[in-house]
């Protein structure tokens, strides 16, 4: 069961990388980045059941970092979208020279 | 039985994040990603962690995406899948980079030989004395009881951080 859930865990990191490099939109690329935080959070619970309820608690930490990281993020994107009238990550150059 | 369910509930997490990265609407996008949310909270009652599988559904699938929600239909979003999805030579490179990724993690985990160790033990004892919560509950506010405080400041900086990004005039 621990080997299948650490599969499951690598498998939706991957999916979720390439969901972060691959979409444009930036609420797409956001879920993506909520999928690998998931995934980890699958290997923390996998790797509970070999090492102790330690796995367990760190997964409730990396939830309520998560739960932030949501505010804020979806903040910054609504005052992106106040600027540009898109979430399409190629409108915003400016810090490109 | 339960590595049968435990199948099940893998196929539809992954079918879910193909379908979070596939989906046309930026709505149907979140509910592949509540699927999977789904799917995984039934893998970590599998793997005895209810605790945390209620937690993946009130604050993740419930509290979270309903917030994603908010903002998608906010902003009205959606209207341009072909500018969306990048495509040619760069989605060739991305599929290279995840597939490199994918390569080393399938090496340590071929590599490591995972066993069954004493935490699933500790973990049933912990859960057969305190119950479900409990097991958690007496290590976090003991043990771990410093990172608790500073996660209630960082979720007040959150607050704070959101209201001010999120306002008009700054």
């Amino acid at each position: 069961m621990i080997t299948e859930a650490l599969v499951l865990s690598a498998i939706l990191f991957v999916i979720g990388t390439f969901g972060v490099l691959v979409r444009r939109n930036a609420m797409i690329m956001f879920l993506c980045i909520e999928l690998q935080l998931n995934a980890v959070n699958l290997s923390f619970v996998a790797f509970s059941r070999m090492f102790g309820i330690e796995g367990q608690i760190f997964v409730f930490f990396v939830m309520t970092v998560a739960a932030a990281e949501a505010a804020v993020g979806l903040a910054i994107i609504i005052s992106i979208f106040r600027h540009y009238e898109t979430v399409n990550v190629d409108s915003f150059n400016l810090l490109k020279w | 039985m339960a590595s049968v369910l435990f199948y099940m509930f893998a196929g539809l997490a992954i079918g879910g994040a193909i379908g979070v990265v596939m989906a046309k609407s930026p709505i149907g996008s979140l509910l592949f990603m509540v699927t999977t949310l789904g799917a995984m909270a039934g893998t970590f009652v599998l793997l005895e962690a209810h605790f945390l599988a209620a937690i993946q559904i009130i604050v993740y699938a419930g509290a979270i995406m309903v917030l994603f929600l908010f903002v998608i239909m906010l902003l009205n979003l959606g209207h341009d899948y072909q500018k969306d999805l990048k495509g040619g030579a760069f989605a060739v490179i991305s599929f290279g980079i995840t597939g490199v990724i994918a390569g080393f993690l399938a090496r340590e985990l071929g590599t490591t030989g995972i066993q069954d160790g004493p935490g699933g033990a500790s973990i049933d004892a912990l859960i057969a004395e305190h119950g479900a919560v409990g097991a958690i509950a007496t290590e976090l506010y003991t043990t771990y009881v410093v990172p608790f405080e500073i996660t209630g400041i960082l979720l007040l900086v959150a607050i704070v951080g959101a209201l001010v990004l999120a306002k008009k005039e700054v």
